[in-house]
């Protein structure tokens, strides 16, 4: 199917969010935090994806400079990206550490400081 | 086709290279500087940052500033670099950045007890984040910055690591907004395949002209959901009250006054941008204006009901941008002209406010209503500057809100909502009037200490400093000038002009396209503009005098509820919506799916 | 909220936003397409510049901004997480213990494999222009690359061979290079992080003007606030202690 990959980032993304909804460990939530961003990974790369193409690095002799290469653009948002997210994640499982040494817990049902 | 790349255009990458810079090296070199140094040089690269932005307002007067980044002029409309384009609104709100941040580092001096260099390197990536943010005509750039603001954010939210609270609220925060960031970023993604760019010009002059299908509408959602998360609109707003609540004052100064505006301020320019030449205008600007009632109102629901003097503010946040988004959802430059003098006097009025919470929080450990009941009473200058915040926000003349309110108003009644006045009224009234109530009770101790109830946030919190027995003067020199800008918008002639002209600009998405894409700027428009009208005056008159009534209501409020029980009908449906705001990730992000739902519908619906 | 009227609620936004969404994912041009305008062009200025690897041309001289923006944000979050990690008021930093037992051969594998991974880590932040790599990725094999001692080893020889203040020192240099060589060239050229120095022809080492140079300084942010992070959670895990309280005589 000629959508099948973008339907992929689609359920990623609806799995990311339905983790964070349901979840029980703040921990957990982190992590479906970052599902949810390969659900973007993903869209992003096959929509740079083309049939029978080449990679976009060129070398003298083997691959001579052409056109026929996948884009170059969303790989090169996507590669930044996720060094990005490591570290994102990495601070938000920072404040989880913090938050199970505070609150002593990390189920998001038994923080209860700030209500109303 | 003439690109002036010299001069006005090395401005605005300046103003997001050198505070990364000097955060680079503060960070390196945070703990063998005294502290003071590590102040002057924060304090001085904001304030380095705030005449460059100031300068890039005065080269935009009736125009726009573009810099292709690198030198990649676009030739047939196509280039592969990365697009600034600076029109009066972007660098108005990039100069207020700057100038926030400013503040809110001179306040820092001696309410902040950060070792070393790491907060203020926080700070000035922050501000980094902002400039680029708001300077930017890159979607994916955008994207980029708003990550910046939101790193920088969460960690300045969660300093704090001794306060529980402080803790859950970053964490909160965090979760919410980077994922408002991955749905834009979808958005991003699908119009990348639609049309193969990532420049705003370039993006809108490929979907003008056609008709919107599926595609457009949902890459159009999914790009809104980030921003409009940013921005707090109901049902996106619930992090906001708990990162405000525990988020060091100074700090909180910078998210409401200039983060959350920026939010609103990031949908508009996508809207007028790419999608004003195929989503209809009316139909977004309808779609806005109901959303924006809706966080107006809740906003001011449960500002009413807090006892946390800094999440009362909050809350007034969340219900002042659903006035910015009925005044933006006019859809036309007048309305846009009143959002932004109502969002720079907002600005100083909600910052002025906090940073008196933070000096509350300093002296006294809390800022809680009840527990300082009376107690304030010896700041006698401080708890006078409380009362004319509480003015301000109630949109007394002439505060610079009461300007914006007043041509927002007359906007939305010319655009046809007729009951816009009575929303903005309201919201203001009761807002104000919160705040007035609190500063009655404890500046003066009037009425009795309130009925407490159970399930609320109290406002006891860990102090940021060490007890001071003096409130420095670089505390009150902040509040002070925040203030007189507040009174300042309002005040001073040729405000409504220039707001009018650079409204004017901002919607007109078209000349935008092809003055970034071809380098001819388009003409200047002459507008009268619109000052202060007496319908106008006598509103805001009429809305502060709201305020007191609510304030007088709130602190005598056994009386009230005596006489009046339909005040007791409404009690229910008010605990239901406080028992919403629980603290809980998974109920915020569930809303915040049934809100962004909610906007393509609005939007989507009457489109087929 | 209960959690089965979360789940509700989260349900019927979800069937409304899938509504929204799957017909636009639907919409889109099939997979495997080959109409990519942006490519087209990208590739175009790429050769123009001398830049073997498209991508690090483009996350370098093309789209070097947005790599501002992103190696900011990973300052911004490092520096978070060192900000929030770090010992609480109650807290101390303890000496660190001797590690537990471990097995030769992962000793034997973490000490061979310590600098194949060095090198190759450094292999790809210096090539980046040329062959697929660059300074996120290589900084990533290098930051992590140094805690095979840690795993093959004790946490002490992990701490000798990598001296905090120096990758946080690393990390700084790294990003502010970045930001003033943009400012650098902007004072040169006018045109923010253009390309200002001359390029050898495509595939040789020195080739792509000024994206080895950014490429390099971002490997050498990337691998520091690798290491750094990853120094605070073992730190957080292995050293930070309640403080001992005084007992009453």
């Amino acid at each position: 199917m000629s959508v099948y990959p973008y339907l992929v980032a689609g359920w990623l993304m609806a799995v990311g969010i339905i983790g964070i909804v349901r979840g029980r460990n703040l921990v957990q939530t982190v992590i479906c935090l970052s599902v949810a961003q390969s659900a973007t990974y993903v869209l992003l790369l096959s929509v740079g994806y083309q049939r029978h193409a080449t990679p976009p690095v060129f070398g003298e002799p083997a691959s001579k400079p052409n056109f026929h290469v996948v884009d170059p653009v969303v790989q090169a948002l996507t590669l930044t990206d996720i060094v990005v997210s490591a570290t994102v994640t990495a601070l938000l499982l920072s404040l989880a550490i913090q938050i199970h040494k505070r609150h002593g817990t990390l189920d998001p049902n038994e923080l209860n400081t700030l209500e109303g | 086709m003439s690109f002036g790349q010299g001069g006005s255009s090395a401005l605005a990458p300046l103003a997001i290279a050198v505070p990364i810079a000097v955060a680079a090296i503060l960070q390196a070199a945070s703990e063998r500087l005294p502290r003071k140094v590590v102040d002057a040089v924060a304090t001085a690269t904001a304030a380095a940052v705030t005449g460059v932005a100031a300068a890039l307002l005065a080269a935009s007067a009736g125009g726009r500033v573009v810099t292709w980044s690198a030198g990649w002029l676009p030739h047939h409309g196509f280039s592969v670099g990365i697009v600034l384009v600076v029109d009066p609104v972007g660098a108005g709100v990039a100069l207020v950045a700057a100038g926030l941040v400013t503040l809110a580092l001179v306040f820092s001096w001696r309410y902040i007890e950060a070792a070393g260099g790491r907060y203020h390197a926080l700070m000035l990536l922050f501000l980094a984040g902002l400039e680029g943010f708001s300077l930017t005509g890159d979607l994916f750039d955008m994207f980029v910055f708003f990550e910046l603001m939101g790193a920088a954010a969460y960690a300045l939210t969660g300093m704090k690591v001794e306060d529980p609270s402080s803790l859950q609220g970053a964490f909160n925060f965090g979760i919410v907004n980077s994922l408002g960031a991955y749905l834009s970023l979808m958005g991003i993604g699908l119009l990348y395949a639609h049309t193969g760019q990532l420049g705003l010009p370039q993006l809108g002059h490929a979907l003008a002209g056609h008709r919107p299908d599926a595609l457009v509408l949902g890459a159009f959602v999914l790009v809104m959901a980030g921003f409009l998360v940013k921005g707090a609109m109901a049902p996106l707003h619930f992090w906001l009250a708990d990162a405000h609540a525990v988020a060091p004052a100074p700090v909180c100064l910078l998210f409401s006054g200039v983060m959350v505006p920026l939010g609103t301020y990031a949908a508009f320019r996508v809207y007028w941008t790419v999608f004003s030449g195929t989503l209809p205008p009316d139909d977004v600007g309808r779609a806005f204006v109901v959303l924006g009632t809706l966080t107006g109102v809740v906003g001011a629901v449960m500002c009413l009901g807090q006892r946390n003097f800094k999440r009362l503010l909050a809350f007034s946040t969340v219900a002042h941008v659903g006035l910015f988004l009925v005044a933006l959802g006019t859809v036309d430059a007048d309305g846009t002209a009143g959002a932004i003098v109502y969002v720079v006097g907002h600005a100083g009025a909600k910052g002025a406010l906090f940073l008196l919470a933070g000096i509350l929080l300093d002296r006294y450990g809390s800022v809680d209503e009840v527990n300082l009941h009376g107690r304030v009473r010896d700041l006698r200058v401080e708890r006078w500057l409380l009362v004319a915040g509480g003015l301000a926000l109630a949109c007394l003349p002439p505060f610079g809100t009461a300007l914006g309110k007043s041509l927002a108003e007359d906007a939305a009644g010319a655009a046809g909502y007729g009951w816009a006045p009575v929303l903005f009224v309201g919201v203001s009234a009761l807002t104000g009037g919160a705040v007035l109530r609190f500063t009655a009770r404890v500046g003066w101790g009037l009425g009795t200490p309130p009925i407490v109830e159970s399930g609320t946030t109290t406002g006891d919190e860990e102090r940021e400093t060490q007890p001071l027995s003096r409130v420095p003067i670089t505390m009150v020199i902040p509040v002070v000038v925040l203030l007189a800008g507040a009174l300042a918008v309002g005040v001073v002639p040729g405000v409504g002009r220039a707001a009018s002209a650079a409204a004017h600009l901002f919607v007109d998405g078209a000349g935008y396209r092809h003055q970034a894409l071809s380098g001819a700027p388009t003409g200047a428009v002459s507008t009268a503009g619109s000052g202060w009208t007496t319908g106008g005056v006598l509103i805001g008159l009429l809305s502060a005098a709201l305020a007191v009534g609510v304030a007088a209501a709130g602190i005598w409020s056994r009386a009230v509820r005596r006489r009046l029980p339909a005040v007791a009908v409404g009690a229910p449906a008010l605990k239901v919506l406080r028992r919403l705001h629980s603290g809980h990730v998974g109920d915020y992000v569930a809303w915040m799916v049934v809100g962004v739902a909610a906007l393509g519908g609005l939007v989507g619906l009457p489109l087929r | 909220m209960s959690p089965r009227v979360r789940l509700l609620v989260l349900a019927v936004g979800g069937i409304a936003l899938a509504v929204l969404v799957v017909p636009a994912l639907v919409g889109l041009p099939h997979f495997g397409g080959s109409v990519h305008p942006y490519r087209t062009h990208a590739v175009v200025a790429s050769v123009a510049h001398h830049s073997a690897n498209v991508i690090s041309s483009i996350n370098f001289d093309q789209r070097g901004l947005d790599t501002l923006g992103e190696e900011s944000i990973f300052l911004a979050s490092v520096l978070g997480v060192v900000v929030l990690l770090r010992p609480a008021e109650e807290e101390t930093e303890t000496a660190s213990l001797g590690g537990g037992p471990v097995l030769e051969s992962t000793k034997l594998a973490g000490y061979a494999m310590v600098p194949i991974t060095l090198m190759l880590g450094f292999n790809i932040v210096t090539h980046g222009h040329l062959t697929p790599g660059g300074g996120f990725q290589g900084g990533v094999v290098l930051g992590t690359g140094i805690h095979l001692l840690y795993v093959a080893g004790t946490y002490r020889a992990l701490q000798r061979a990598r001296p905090i203040q120096v990758f946080d020192w690393g990390e700084a240099i790294g990003a502010g290079a970045f930001a003033c060589l943009g400012i650098a060239s902007l004072a040169m050229t006018g045109a923010f992080l253009a390309a200002v120095i001359p390029t050898a022809p495509l595939g040789h080492l020195f080739s792509a003007g000024t994206v080895p140079l950014l490429n390099g300084a971002v490997g050498v942010e990337v691998a520091s606030g690798t290491a750094v992070l990853l120094a605070k959670f073992l730190e957080q895990a292995i050293r930070v202690r309640p403080a001992a309280k005084e007992t009453e005589p």
